[in-house]
């Protein structure tokens, strides 16, 4: 039996989605952006022009619900499957494009360089419980125009896994498309063999900017899988009440799924978010919050009561240090979008809202995505029943270490995490050095980086990825790039 | 790959009947006893203890890796016996009076065996006269006590202080170990050391023994 949580009775959940669908049909969409508008206007939204609105209909809504897909899958760069985003399996990414980075022993965060960016990269890879890598942070030492993309060729170059992405400018779609396109080989594989998602963030209220619309509408057009992040501030950009909230993310969720299927039914869609609660004392977006994780949580099930697949910016901290507090919240929201079944977990590594990441960190909550994937696993029987042999065998051994039951079952049944997680008596624990866990996570991410190997794909396919950056680069005004694959 | 570094990889997998059937393999080809226990056996524990410590493998490979060890040790003991070659050293072993908790000190034992030593268990609830007096008739040059409750820690002292009015202390080595126990407490009393686990206790017998 699969461990679960639920906030919502059904009851609830469709009153929500009922005020929302209204909200689209009688208050409208701003949407800043008149292809996008004239695309609703074509499937029969009233416009109006002048005030950039466009007032959905029940039909625009339900059409759109029934062309999104109930799930979908992502593959790594060399075609693999690597994520299953479908009925409640959950999965972990890392947080997205942070612009500090924290050093291990270092009390204040430092702007991020490529050469860091490569090292996360790396160290990706030998992360077993993040099932997908994400462009964490954002590079300095390139230009702006290309600190979108580059962050997507760095991790396409030192990373196999699938990457949860986006795009800072309409412009970038062009050069991030291309190279999934290198990757992949052709525009049909890479529908086929969704390689990334995009991250599309509605405003709020209810509203959409040129960038994120025209991002919505460009995935489409070539099957890239997009998640729609809704970010209402419960009780500043939001009504205070976390149904209040709920209701406003359901309505600009809903108009990105309808935007996304207008343009091509069937289009890949995650029903996600990063929305917060709005602390009146520091006027900040605690992300660590509970109430910011309960509107995560519930607003995954009226995801899921439409039949779609779900996203969160969940299990992130906003503690500035990796401290006790970094802890708490990470593994608090881990667990909770575990139990929640939400699809795309995004947040590890991530620390000061969502802005600080920290490469030890993301160690530490790898081993806190495996406890809560443990978790879900749940108790089921193993050779259990009748249990008298193995009491017997117990009698019999005065123990069971060595049992072939314990053999068979071992690491089924236990998580036993890495080195960065303290299991030992004090005394070994002492006599390995007594590390903090500071120390064992940076020892950790030491080892993982050295033991990295170069990505599996074709050469000429790594050539052809530079080949697109480095053009980029030269339209972007510099000649040459701080790291090439 | 040659017969010891098969009966080494055996022993590493835990293999037992394998194990046995290479030493009499190694045996039967005319190799020394001793060398077989050195480049074979011992060496196939030594891989163990570093994989053990390095969180590669767990204590259940550790202890089947100990078995398999026996296997062969059994079929080399007498004939080390008889050409006169020490087979490692000697070890009385028992938890100490009134506690009935033993597991921790069964697990040191097969290790201590695994790692090619005599072990003499003496069980549970042992009293101070007779770990003394077994280490006495053994000619052992180790003791371990073993305790789990925070009650019966004290008896170790009086193992301690028997050792002194018996002429012992000094020349047998006392180690300690279980939950409640640490090496600030080992001190306290005079025992050697503390070990921490039965990989440990392998370790600092082994020191002690000059095998290390």
């Amino acid at each position: 039996m699969r461990p679960t949580v639920h906030l919502l009775s059904e009851e609830l959940i469709e009153r929500i989605v009922a005020e929302a669908r209204d909200l689209l049909c009688t208050l409208g969409v701003e949407i800043h952006n008149p292809g996008v508008l004239e695309l609703l206007h074509g499937h029969g939204a009233r416009i109006d022009a002048a005030a950039q609105r466009a007032f959905f209909t029940p039909d625009i809504i339900d059409r759109s619900l029934e062309s999104a897909p109930h799930g979908f899958k992502l593959y790594d760069s060399l075609g693999q499957e690597a994520v299953d985003l479908s009925g409640d399996r959950t999965n972990y990414t890392p947080g997205s494009a942070a612009i500090t980075i924290l050093d291990h022993g270092a009390d204040r965060s430092r702007r991020p360089a490529a050469a860091d960016y490569v090292r996360y990269a790396k160290l990706m890879c030998g992360l077993p419980n993040l099932a997908s890598q994400s462009t964490a942070f954002i590079p300095q030492d390139v230009p702006e125009k290309i600190q979108d993309s580059y962050r997507l060729y760095l991790s396409l170059g030192f990373c196999e896994k699938p990457v949860v992405t986006g795009c800072f400018t309409v412009e970038a779609f062009e050069l991030m498309k291309d190279l999934q396109l290198a990757v992949r080989g052709s525009a049909e594989a890479l529908a086929a063999r969704p390689l990334t998602i995009f991250s599309c963030c509605p405003t709020a209220p209810i509203k959409w900017s040129d960038v994120t619309s025209q991002n919505v509408v460009d995935c489409a057009r070539f099957g890239i899988p997009v998640e729609y992040i809704s970010m209402p501030l419960s009780g500043f950009m939001a009504p205070v009440t976390m149904v209040g909230s709920l209701i406003q993310h359901t309505a600009e969720t809903l108009s990105g799924v309808a935007i996304s299927q207008l343009t091509r039914p069937g289009t890949p869609v995650l029903y996600g978010g990063s929305p917060a609660v709005f602390d009146v004392r520091y006027e900040t977006t605690p992300m660590g919050d509970i109430g910011t994780m309960m509107i995560d949580c519930a607003y995954n099930e009226i995801g899921k009561s439409l039949g779609l697949p779900t996203q969160a910016y969940i299990g992130l901290s906003d503690a500035k240090l990796l401290d006790a507090q970094a802890g708490f919240e990470s593994a608090a929201g881990a667990l909770l979008a575990a139990l929640s079944g939400i699809n795309n977990c995004s947040g590890s590594g991530m620390l000061d809202f969502e802005s600080c990441f920290s490469l030890e960190k993301l160690v530490l909550d790898n081993e806190i995505c495996g406890s809560a994937l443990h978790l879900l696993r749940g108790i089921t029987p193993k050779e259990d029943f009748p249990a008298r042999a193995r009491f017997e065998e117990m009698l019999a051994e005065g123990h069971l270490l060595i049992s072939a039951h314990t053999r068979r079952h071992l690491r089924q049944e236990h998580y036993l995490p890495g080195p960065v997680i303290d299991r030992a008596n004090k005394s070994r624990w002492a006599e390995e050095g007594g590390k903090t866990l500071g120390e064992r996570a940076r020892a950790e991410v030491e080892r993982l980086v050295a033991a990295h190997r170069p990505v599996r794909l074709d050469s000429g396919v790594k050539q052809q990825l530079t080949r697109l950056m480095n053009a980029a680069a030269l339209r972007a005004g510099i000649d040459r790039l701080p790291v090439s694959i | 790959m040659d017969l010891l570094t098969r009966l080494s990889e055996s022993l590493q997998g835990g293999d037992a009947d394998q194990v046995a059937e290479l030493t009499r393999q190694a045996l039967a080809a005319g190799l020394a006893p001793k060398p077989i226990l050195d480049q074979g056996l011992i060496a196939g524990m030594t891989v163990v203890g570093d994989r053990f410590k390095a969180h590669e493998i767990f204590l259940p490979d550790v202890l089947l890796a100990a078995k398999a060890m026996y296997a062969g040790l059994d079929l080399l003991r007498p004939l080390l016996a008889k050409a006169g070659v020490a087979t490692g050293g000697r070890v009385v072993i028992g938890t100490v009076r009134g506690d009935l908790h033993d597991i921790g000190k069964n697990l040191v034992a097969i290790m201590l065996r695994g790692a090619g030593l005599e072990v003499i268990d003496l069980g549970k609830d042992v009293a101070p006269e007779r770990f003394v007096a077994a280490a006495q008739e053994h000619g052992a040059q180790v003791i371990g006590m073993s305790a789990l409750l925070t009650t019966t820690m004290p008896v170790m002292r009086q193992v301690v202080d028997l050792c002194r009015e018996r002429g012992l202390y000094g020349k047998v080595k006392l180690i300690v170990g279980g939950a409640p126990l640490s090496a600030e407490y080992a001190r306290e009393i005079g025992a050697d050391a503390y070990c921490f686990d039965g990989v440990n206790a392998v370790d600092v017998v082994k020191r002690y023994l000059g095998t290390a």
